[in-house]
């Protein structure tokens, strides 16, 4: 299995020491006592755990969970925009998380769900999209890289990962996005919205992506809006707005804000109105 | 099934019984050991402090349990949760780390070990260490550097953190101190060393007030340029 191998090579095989080696290949060991997925539901990507019950109070173990992300294309690329909040059952664990993962200069990967998750395998990903490049003298597609991600986590389906990311790029082909996610999903679209306060992300971008021929800043405008309504209404998300765009020449960072701050923005802009 | 009887008791209340029928047990192999970990990062000195109480369930185990281990010159690690799987952890770090430094001929930097312990983390995706690690340290620029972990590897670099049983009670306090969250007009300073092992002493004095698994003692590393310093404080036995 991919886990396996790439961490086989990098460390010293314990097996002497009574554990059972590092074969991902049987499912027992989730069963009993790892982590199991709730099936089906792909909204929420909640993974339950193992209680250590026993002796006094049960306690969970806790992963980092919980977003908002969003990316769409339009005339000129790919607008990608994200939350920064992490969450381990209900309490914050971080409001800096940074959700966009910069596979290379021309690609980038959002992260929704379990965050070990997300940023192990996207980083991965980076490192299979190197070896692309080297063997292959050209870079990657974006189809051919989250055909990659997908097919690695594919493998892990039903043993409890929770990821859904969106792959976006430019190549040849022009503008590239794609949503990745741990049950099995690889779909190719022009918006896409992932987490649990992607509802309130897609009212506002599908709202403002009737008005055609947007440009670039109308669109930055329209993404930064959709994430702070959803942090608005969504527990879960919150934090800042990390926004970035992705076009012919690359990706660039365009803008990180507070939330707060946007808040006090937009009220200021409402009262400017009435 | 559920049996819900009525029962006077002694004083003349009503006692209620549940019989729940027949219930398996099942051995887990975590138990959950407490303790508070915490770490804060300034301009040219990390900070990670823990307390030193080993408990189980209603028990304490041991007061003289520090959750703070040394790793390089330069970066402190510390592990709370649960016990078994801190000692395994730092052990299998311990290991890396002189590996790195035989085929390399260097020490490995603050950051990354934190990479690398993300991997060992993610290694046990499906049965995971059961351990909250936090890494404080310098980076190459001799600047702090604190990096937070999740129980199977995700990672980021912070300028403060607390984790453990009494992470939630620390951090809103450290956000607002270190941080000036929720503050308005309030000129942001600079933290200075003597001013963060202070705060660091008196978050941790809080949490021994609240939290069952925090008290005995408390366990303070400083690591400056020029090495790694250990300061021993009391805290609340109860």
């Amino acid at each position: 299995m991919a886990l396996a191998n790439v961490l086989q090579s990098e460390s010293v095989d314990f097996s002497n020491y009574g554990r059972q080696r590092r074969g991902f290949a049987s499912g027992l060991y989730e069963t009993e006592l790892g982590v199991e997925s709730v099936g089906g539901d792909n909204l929420s990507f909640a993974v339950r755990t193992a209680c250590a019950d026993g002796d006094g109070p049960e306690r969970k173990i806790e992963f980092l969970h919980g977003t908002t992300t969003l990316a769409f294309k339009f005339q000129h690329g790919v607008i990608v925009a994200v939350d920064s909040r992490a969450t381990a059952g209900s309490y914050i664990a971080s409001q800096t998380v940074k959700k966009v993962i910069e596979i290379n200069p021309y690609l980038l990967g959002t992260m929704a769900g379990g965050a070990a998750d997300c940023s192990f395998w996207e980083r991965l990903l980076a490192r299979q999209c190197r070896v692309y490049e080297l063997r292959n003298k050209e870079r990657i597609s974006v189809a051919a890289a989250s055909k990659l991600l997908a097919n690695m986590v594919y493998q892990y389906k039903g043993m409890g990962l929770s990821m859904g990311t969106m792959v976006c790029g430019w190549d040849k082909t022009g503008p590239g996005l794609y949503y990745v996610d741990s049950e099995g999903n690889r779909v190719c679209g022009d918006l896409f919205a992932v987490g649990s306060g992607s509802m309130y992300a897609y009212g506002i971008v599908d709202s403002g992506l009737k008005q055609q021929n947007l440009t670039v800043e109308e669109a930055c405008d329209l993404g930064r809006r959709a994430i702070y309504q959803a942090t608005y209404r969504d527990a879960y998300s919150g934090g800042q707005v990390n926004l970035y765009h992705v076009h012919s020449q690359g990706w660039t960072r365009v803008s990180q804000s507070d939330v707060l701050m946007l808040h006090q923005q937009y009220q200021a802009e409402k009262a400017e109105k009435a | 099934i559920m049996f819900a009887t009525q029962v006077h008791g002694d004083n003349g209340k009503m006692k209620e019984y549940h019989y729940t029928g027949p219930v398996e047990h099942r051995f887990s192999p975590y138990s959950f050991n407490g303790g508070t970990v915490l770490a804060v990062a300034g301009e040219d000195f990390a900070i990670v402090a823990s307390d030193t109480r080993l408990s189980e369930g209603y028990s304490i185990h041991s007061r003289d349990s520090p959750k703070c281990y040394k790793l390089t010159d330069t970066t402190v690690i510390g592990c709370s949760g649960f016990h078994g799987d801190c000692l395994t952890l730092t052990k299998i770090i311990d290991a890396r780390l002189k590996m790195y430094k035989h085929s390399n001929n260097k020490s490995m930097t603050s950051g990354a070990i934190a990479a690398m312990l993300s991997t060992i983390l993610y290694g046990r995706r499906f049965f995971p260490y059961y351990v909250y690690n936090i890494i404080g340290g310098l980076d190459e620029e001799g600047r702090g550097a604190v990096y937070s972990f999740d129980p199977v590897g995700s990672y980021q670099r912070d300028t403060y953190k607390a984790g453990g049983s009494a992470s939630a009670m620390l951090q809103p306090l450290l956000d607002n101190q270190i941080g000036f969250k929720n503050m308005e007009g309030v000129q942001h300073l600079p933290l200075s060393q003597e001013k963060a092992l202070q705060l660091v002493k008196d978050v941790f004095i809080s949490a021994a007030e609240r939290d069952v698994y925090t008290g005995d003692a408390l366990r303070i590393c400083i690591v400056t340029k020029d090495g790694i310093k250990e300061e021993n404080v009391p805290l609340r036995k109860d």
